[in-house]
Order: structure tokens, then sequence, then C-alpha cells
């Protein structure tokens, strides 16, 4: 219905499957709009609501941008607690602030499940936008959180995690990717993508076939939250991970000593994760200065080659 | 007759189902049948209970599946 070539100025849109919409406003501005909410996935309000607002917050931080403004997005229950509401809303205006954002309004309904998120405007320049296009043959691929937050707050849900692997996953869900994308737009990298609800792998096979090419993976390289190889090993995959390999698998080959639920591990939904970056092999180290004098996290776990689709290693 | 240990973990979604049977395995009482109504649940359960070493037979009846865990 909206053809890209009848909106010049629409840089990202529906048909480029990217982490935000992204609009040209002149020629030094574009604007980065992204929408983002959910259930809760931890029982202390005021950490939902941090935890919800920098995953919506990171679709802009995906696209090398910078937080302008933000809504509230509601859903509670007609009898829900006014005070869990408003830490739920504390939370998310803090991390909007911390963002360098404003949060300026908001809607709210009626519904028996609550839900919380943020609509965000950010802005970018239009030269330098980071899609999950751009990567090249011989960039390095670097990821700037541990993997496995999806997996701790599924067993936590079925009473089955240490509450101490919790809450090292709610503080990494809440952590903002603003310093990641800001190294990101001093080094020059070219693609970006934020690691949530497809898995490391789903994100990747997007950002391999926008790309055309293949993504290379070490596993010994990942890193992971403490307890999500437990847990894995344990068994205690959300129903996404499965829904993920079913639907991405056929673009992605294991070396054999992987085993079967380490390949599942992979594929499980994360919340507010890392971004997964491309950038040249010679910048790398650069990078990872930069990110170390930040206190930003940042690991260095694969590369990408011609072809196609995802090879992990050992 | 022997009492065979049955978990319904049918309208459960994962890791539920998963949680549930490790408990009646952790109980010790052999064999442990788990009813469940999705293939994700069943692909699951089975891989968990192998992953300790069991061995797992699946029956399919109807929409729903039942397996049977042993000791090897």
């Amino acid at each position: 219905m909206f053809r890209a070539e009848d909106y010049p100025n629409l840089l990202v849109g529906l048909a480029q499957a990217d982490d935000a919409a992204v609009y040209r406003i002149t020629d030094d501005v574009a604007l980065v709009h992204t929408l983002d909410f959910f259930t809760p996935i931890v029982d202390d309000p005021y950490q939902f609501g941090a935890i919800a607002a920098a995953n919506a917050l990171s679709d802009v931080y995906a696209m090398g941008g910078e937080v302008l403004l933000a809504l509230n997005v509601c859903a509670f229950p007609a009898d829900m607690d006014s005070k869990i509401i408003s830490r739920i809303l504390q939370g998310g205006a803090e991390k909007v602030r911390e963002a360098g954002g404003i949060l300026a309004g908001g809607h709210t309904i009626d519904d028996p499940e609550p839900k919380y998120g943020l609509s965000v405007i950010g802005r970018v320049h239009p030269n330098r936008v980071l899609t999950k296009a751009g990567a090249q043959p011989g960039d390095a691929l670097v990821l700037t959180k541990p993997l496995g937050a999806g997996i701790i707050t599924t067993a936590f849900k079925g009473g089955a995690a240490e509450i101490a692997h919790l809450e090292r996953a709610a503080e990494t869900m809440a952590m903002l990717n603003r310093r990641a994308a800001q190294v990101m737009q001093q080094v020059g990298v070219h693609a970006a993508t934020d690691i949530t609800g497809f898995g490391l792998l789903g994100h990747s096979s997007e950002m391999a076939a926008l790309s055309h090419i293949e993504l290379r993976f070490h596993f010994s390289r990942l890193p992971f939250l403490d307890g999500a190889v437990r847990y894995a090993r344990e068994w205690l995959f959300p129903a996404g991970a499965n829904r993920n390999q079913e639907y991405f698998r056929c673009g992605v080959t294991f070396a054999p000593e992987i085993p079967a639920e380490m390949q599942l591990l992979l594929f499980t939904p994360e919340t507010s994760g890392g971004l997964l970056i491309a950038l040249p092999a010679e910048r790398l180290s650069d990078f990872l200065t930069r990110c170390a004098e930040a206190g930003q996290p940042a690991w260095h776990i694969g590369e990408v080659a011609p072809g196609s689709g995802i090879v992990v290693f050992p | 007759m022997t009492d065979i240990k049955t978990v319904d973990a049918r309208g459960l979604s994962c890791p539920q189902p998963v949680i549930l049977a490790r408990h009646a395995l952790n109980q010790g009482a052999f064999p442990v049948q788990v009813v469940v109504d999705t293939g994700t649940s069943r692909d699951n359960v089975t891989r968990m209970a192998q992953s300790l070493g069991y061995r797992v037979s699946v029956a399919a009846q109807g929409d729903q599946f039942v397996l049977t865990i042993t000791k090897e």
C-alpha cells in the first residue's frame, strides 16, 4: 500500500523489516520512530518499567540514533493498585531520562493483563543510519550484552531459577544500549540490530539475509549470563525458543560438537538484549577499547563471510 | 498391577510441562507417564528426560501425546 518509491524521505520502512522506521525531515536530521510494549517479565514493578522502557528505547540505538521523546503505552486492570502503576511508570520515566530523552505523555486502556512500553522518537543523521543490511565479508561481529535473560526469566517463572540469576538478568535487561550506539557512531560500523524476541540466531538470520552475507559465530566466545547454560541443560525453554528454531533453523549450520540444548539456547527469545554489530575488522580494537573506556561490555563473537545463512563453530 | 505415576501437563506452556515432569522423575518411582498436547512440550519433555539418562517412548493419542519415561 505504501510503496517505497512514493515516499523518498522514508529511509527505512516496512519493506526493509528493520528495528525502527526512519524518516528524513531535513538533509541533517532523520527521525527514528518505534514502539514496543509487553506483559510483566519480573515481579518488581519499578524494574519491569525500566526493562520495558530500555527494550523500547533500544530500537532507536539499533539504528544508531539518540532518543528525543517518548510516550507511555499502558494497559492496566481497572482494579490494579495505583502505587504499583506509578512504580512501573517511574521505572520507565527514569530510563527515558537516563537516555537523555523526555517522557511527554501517553495513553492507558483497561485490560485484565497489565502491559507497558513506550512509543519513542529519536534522531539520527540521514547518512549515518545503521540498518541490518550493511554487513560486509571480512567484518567482525560484536555483541554488547550477555545472552540468556529469556531462559532465566522463564525458568524463574517456573519456580526453577535462583533469585541471584534473575537479578543479574534484570540488571542486564534494564541496561540501555546507548553507550554502545555512541561508540558505533564514533568508530563507524556497517550494520547493527538488537537481540530480542527472535533470539541471537533469529536476528542474525535477518542480518545475514538483508546483507546477503554469511555470519559465523564461535560458540566458545559467546557470553552467557550465569544460570543460562544450566537452565538450558535442564531444558527449561520457553515455547518461543522452539518456534524460533522451527522458523529460522533451515539457514543455520551447527558444528556437530554443539549439543541440541545449546543450539536451542541460541534460538531462545531474549528481552532487551544487546546490539549485534558488524564492523570493519581493522576498527575492532578501537571499538573494543572505546567500549571498555565507556564501561560498555562488548564481546567479539564472530565474523562475516561471503555466502548466506549462519554457521556456528564450536 | 503397578501404579503408574501420571503427570497431566495438557494446556500448559513450556517450561511448565518440563518442570512438572522433572519433579515426578525426582520422586524416583518408574515408569512416569506425562500427557501433553503440543509438539513443543512433547519434544522438550523428551529431551529433558533423555538428557538425564532416561528412556522415553511417545504414543500419539488424538491431539495429545503420552510420554512413558523409564530408567534405561
